[in-house]
C-alpha cells in the first residue's frame, strides 16, 4: 500500500532518475520504428507490388516474424555485436545503438507486414485507375503509401507498442547498465526482483499510460481520418 | 503538348478475342475507331462492352488479335483517357484528385492550380473543390473522375456506362460534359445499355452480342434499318439473351 504511495510519488515529484529512464526508453523505440519504417514501408510495398518466385514464402517469414520472441532476437544481435562477432569491431554492444538495432529488427516484420496487406488491398482497387492514368512503377509506389497513410501510421503504432513494453531483447544488448541502457522494462525488471518496489510500480504506471495513449492517438487518428479522406 | 505529333487515331481491332480462362468476352472482333462524333457501344449485359472499352485502353491485352492506336501496337498510353464503370476515388480532396490527373498527364506544377479550378468549373464542381472525394455522391464523384480523364486532354475519350446509375439530371449533366468534350475534338467511346442515350449522343453504334460485334452502323441506320435480327429485337425493347 505505502509502495503504491510512493510509486506516485516518484512520478509525482518528477524523480530524476526515473525521468532519465522514460526518456532513454522513448529515444531508443522512437528511432527503433523510424528505422525500422524506413525499412519496412518500401519493403511492404515492393512485397505487395511484385511477383518473383518465392513471394509467397517470404510473405508468410514477414508474417510470421511478426511474432518473433524478443530474446532471440536479442541473442541473434549479442552475437552479431559481440567482441568475437562479425560487427564486434564497432563496438556497439550495451550501448543504446544496439538496442535501437535489436528493436528495430523486431518491429520491422510488423510494419513490413502490415504494409504489404494494407498496399495489396489498396492496389487491387486503385490498378485500373493508376494504369488508366498512366501512373509509373515509382509513382504507384508513392501514391499507394500517400493513400493508406493513417493505416500504415497505425501499423507504426503498432511496432512501437511492441518496441516500448519488450524486455527481453533490450536486456540481452544493452546490458541493463544504470544511466546508459536502463529503459522502464529493465528497471522494473530489476527493481521487482531487488524488492525496490516503489521505482518499478511508477515505471509500470508510466508504460502503461504511455501505451494507452499511444493507442488512444491511434483510435483519434482513425476516426479523424474517415471524416477527412473517408 | 510534347504528345501531339503522335495520335491514337485510328483505333483499328484486327480479330481481337479476349479470354480468361473457359470464359471467352471478346470473340474474334474486327472494329476500327475514326475520327468523328461518338460511338456508342450497345449490348445487353455481359455482351462484352466493358471489356472492348479496357483492351481499347490498353488495359487489357487481347488473347489474340492485333490492337493498333494510329498504327502503333505497344499499349503505352497514348493521348487516351477511360472513365471506369465504377470510378475510383483517390483518398484526397476533390481538386487533389483531379491535380493528380493532371501531374501524369504532364501539366507543370505551376499551371496546376489554374487548370484544376477550369476543370472542375467544367463539371461543375468547384464549390465542392475542397471536400474529401469518397464523401461525394456517385454522380458527383463520376464528374470528378470525368474532369480527372479530361485533365489528359486526350484524343481518345473511353465512357464505360458512365450514367448507368445516376438519376435523369445528373445523368443530363454528365451527357452535356461528354458532348462538350466531342465538341471540342475528342472522340467518344461510350458503353450503354440505355436505348435513349445512344439515340441522344450516338453518331455510330457498335452493337455487341455475346462478345461478338453483331453490327457496326450509324445510328441513324442502326434505328431505322437494323441489319441483324439481334438489333432489331434489342431497339424494341425485348430481351436478347
Amino acid at each position: 500500500m505505502s509502495e503504491g504511495l510512493n510509486a506516485w510519488q516518484l512520478i509525482a515529484s518528477g524523480d530524476a532518475t526515473l525521468i532519465s529512464i522514460v526518456r532513454l526508453s522513448l529515444t531508443i523505440t522512437l528511432a527503433a520504428v523510424a528505422v525500422a519504417a524506413v525499412v519496412g514501408l518500401p519493403l511492404g510495398a515492393l512485397l505487395a507490388l511484385t511477383r518473383f518466385p518465392g513471394r509467397s514464402a517470404l510473405v508468410v517469414l514477414v508474417n510470421g516474424f511478426m511474432g518473433l520472441p524478443p530474446v532471440v532476437v536479442g541473442l541473434t544481435v549479442y552475437l552479431l555485436l559481440s567482441r568475437s562477432g562479425p560487427l564486434g569491431a564497432f563496438g556497439l554492444l550495451f550501448t543504446p545503438a544496439a538496442m535501437v538495432i535489436a528493436q528495430a529488427l523486431l518491429v520491422l516484420p510488423i510494419i513490413a507486414a502490415l504494409t504489404r496487406q494494407t498496399i495489396e488491398d489498396l492496389w487491387r482497387e486503385y490498378r485500373d485507375e493508376l494504369t488508366a492514368m498512366g501512373v509509373g512503377p515509382p509513382g504507384r509506389v508513392a501514391t499507394l503509401l500517400w493513400d493508406s497513410r493513417f493505416s500504415l501510421i497505425t501499423a507504426m503504432l503498432a511496432g512501437f507498442g511492441r518496441a516500448a513494453a519488450e524486455v527481453g531483447t533490450v536486456m540481452i544488448v544493452g546490458g541493463n547498465i544504470e544511466g546508459f541502457t536502463r529503459t522502464m522494462t529493465t528497471t522494473i525488471a530489476l527493481e521487482t526482483s531487488k524488492g525496490d518496489l516503489p521505482l518499478a510500480m511508477g515505471l509500470g504506471a508510466i508504460l502503461i499510460g504511455l501505451i494507452l495513449a499511444i493507442n488512444a492517438a491511434a483510435w483519434g487518428l482513425r476516426v479523424w481520418s474517415e471524416q477527412r479522406v473517408a | 503538348m510534347m504528345r501531339a505529333a503522335l495520335t491514337d487515331l485510328p483505333l483499328i481491332l484486327d480479330r481481337v478475342s479476349l479470354s480468361a480462362g473457359a470464359t471467352t468476352m471478346l470473340d474474334r472482333l474486327n472494329l476500327a475507331i475514326t475520327p468523328g462524333a461518338p460511338t456508342l457501344v450497345l449490348g445487353p449485359n455481359g455482351a462484352g462492352k466493358t471489356s472492348l472499352l479496357r483492351v481499347c485502353m490498353g488495359l487489357a491485352a487481347p488473347s489474340a488479335g492485333t490492337v493498333s492506336w494510329g498504327g502503333r501496337t505497344d499499349r503505352g498510353l497514348g493521348r487516351r483517357a477511360m472513365l471506369l464503370q465504377k470510378p475510383v476515388m483517390l483518398r484526397r480532396s476533390v481538386a487533389a484528385n483531379v491535380a493528380y490527373g493532371l501531374a501524369q498527364a504532364g501539366c507543370p506544377r505551376h499551371r496546376r492550380a489554374a487548370r484544376t479550378e477550369e476543370l472542375l468549373d467544367r463539371v461543375g464542381l468547384l464549390g465542392l473543390a475542397a471536400r474529401p472525394a469518397r464523401r461525394l455522391s456517385g454522380g458527383e464523384q463520376q464528374r470528378v473522375a470525368l474532369a480527372r480523364a479530361l485533365a489528359r486532354e486526350p484524343e481518345i475519350l473511353l465512357l464505360d456506362e458512365p450514367t448507368a446509375s445516376l438519376d435523369p439530371a445528373a445523368t443530363r449533366h454528365v451527357e452535356e460534359i461528354i458532348l462538350m468534350a466531342s465538341q471540342s475534338g475528342a472522340k467518344i467511346v461510350m458503353a450503354s445499355h440505355d436505348l435513349g442515350q445512344v439515340r441522344r449522343l450516338a453518331g455510330d453504334v457498335v452493337f455487341l452480342v455475346r462478345g461478338r460485334l453483331c453490327e457496326h452502323a450509324s445510328a441513324g441506320d442502326f434505328f431505322d434499318r437494323p441489319a441483324s435480327a439481334e438489333a432489331a429485337v434489342f431497339i424494341h425493347g425485348e430481351l436478347v439473351l
